[in-house]
């Protein structure tokens, strides 16, 4: 069996190569779907924003589809919607990404997850990937979803986005101390 | 955890989230402990994107400017494969570097060293059948940063790949053979495991260098594999 890579920090000048214009904006006008807006902004152990970090989003289509050959659903694909995007965080430590609603996907057994996102960051100072996700506050299968359900019920409010008026919501990412984010093994 | 399609890393593979010899760590590791999930489709899917706008052109890093840029050529050439060997094809290898002078073509470094009109320091290229990944560009300067006195990044290049899956999501460094500043650079010797550390050194590589143009280095790249399935197990 082959060793895997290690990993190392993204470090901070990745945006020569990682963040090309546009590339936050995973859904553009012809995708199908409830359009949304996530905005946000990532905190450090001290409260201070972190304007160097890179948020990564994968997500399903409005149908529930993911747009990959291991997933192979009886529902449609959108030519319109990948699925994938990265934002980086401005000198205020704000990202802003522009998506549709994500559909509900299989869970573990015969459950159905809640809508949500996958979201990884990368950042100085953060030597390997941290993963969380995002759930919605206003959908109301997010309070029965399969995985948040395994996260204490003290801390699940950390990875449900907020509504904060026009199909935006908000999701604040804390990397540590009072209202750390919930991360994942997985 | 049962029922997992890809194989979860072993704790010294990657290195810790709080690096105390890594200042950069210590405000932005989680404290809690993190939750342990099953894999479902999000995880076991992921980005497959981006292939149509790469061109040949991207992976010659010595092309951006009107002139060739300062330094030493060099090929970087290697496989990306799981942990079972298999070719990871098709798949969107992204790198980016400093130049040969250890300056980066980005608005917050201001080591007082020059840019380079020629070097962005920024390509991408896709990996063929065998999981093969090919670069031209030139050799990287090591660089001061501000961790500790008198604190220098070995020569490094960047790394950004997906592979298959959410899970096989991967961002390293490319160090260089017998770089003496390899044994001081906290980002380095963060890996846990010695032999960890050694598969992010290159490999010089007579074979690939150009003769009278470019000196070559290998790096092949290894990305969490799958759990064998029922059927393949029984077929060895
Ligand atoms: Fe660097």
């Amino acid at each position: 069996m082959a060793e895997l890579t290690p990993f190392q920090t993204v470090g901070p000048f990745f945006a020569i190569c990682l963040s090309q214009p546009g590339c936050a904006r995973i859904a553009t006008e012809k995708a199908a779907g409830r359009h949304i807006t996530i905005e946000g902004t990532v905190r450090d152990g001290t409260g201070a924003v972190v304007p160097d970090s890179l948020v990564e989003i994968w997500q399903a289509n409005a149908a529930g589809r993911y747009a990959h050959p291991d997933d192979h659903q009886p529902k449609p694909l959108d030519p319109d919607f990948t699925g994938y995007g990265r934002a980086p965080t401005d000198d205020d430590g704000r990202f802003v990404i522009e998506t549709v609603m994500p559909g509900r996907v299989p869970g573990p057994g015969e459950t159905l997850q809640a809508p949500h996102l996958l979201l990884g960051i990368l950042a100085r100072g953060i030597l390997t990937r941290l993963v969380t996700r995002v759930y919605f506050e206003d959908e109301p299968s997010t309070h029965d979803d399969p995985i948040l359900s395994l996260v204490p019920a003290e801390r699940r409010a950390t990875l449900v986005a907020k509504p904060i008026g026009d199909d935006r919501y908000r999701f604040d990412l804390k990397l540590q101390g009072e209202g750390e984010t919930v991360f994942f093994d997985v | 955890m049962t029922g997992d399609i890809y194989r979860r890393p072993s704790d010294d593979v990657h290195p810790p989230r709080d690096f105390p010899g890594y200042r950069g760590t210590a405000l932005r590791h989680p404290k809690e402990p993190l939750v342990l999930i099953p894999q479902t489709l999000s995880e076991i899917t992921g980005p497959v994107y981006g292939h149509r706008s790469v061109t040949e052109a991207d992976r010659d890093l010595t092309n951006r400017g009107s002139g060739e840029p300062i330094g030493e050529r060099i090929i970087v050439e290697g496989r990306v494969l799981d942990e079972d060997g298999r070719p990871v094809r098709d798949s969107l290898v992204e790198l980016w570097q400093a130049n040969a002078a250890g300056r980066y073509a980005h608005r917050v470094d201001q080591h007082a060293a020059p840019l380079d009109p020629n070097f962005t320091g920024a390509g991408r290229a896709i990996t063929d059948a065998e999981g093969r990944y090919r670069f031209l560009t030139i050799k990287p300067g090591a660089y001061p940063w501000l961790n500790h006195a008198n604190a220098w990044r070995p020569a490094h290049i960047h790394f950004s790949l997906w592979g298959p899956s959410f899970l096989t999501r991967l961002v390293t460094q490319m160090y260089f053979p017998g770089d003496p500043l390899l044994a001081l650079d906290p980002i380095y010797n963060s890996v846990p495991d010695p032999r960890g550390r050694e598969r992010l050194i290159s490999r010089f590589d007579l074979s690939l260098t150009q003769p009278e143009y470019a000196l070559g280095y290998r790096f092949d790249i290894i990305v969490r594999g799958r759990h064998a399935t029922p059927m393949e197990a029984q077929h060895g």
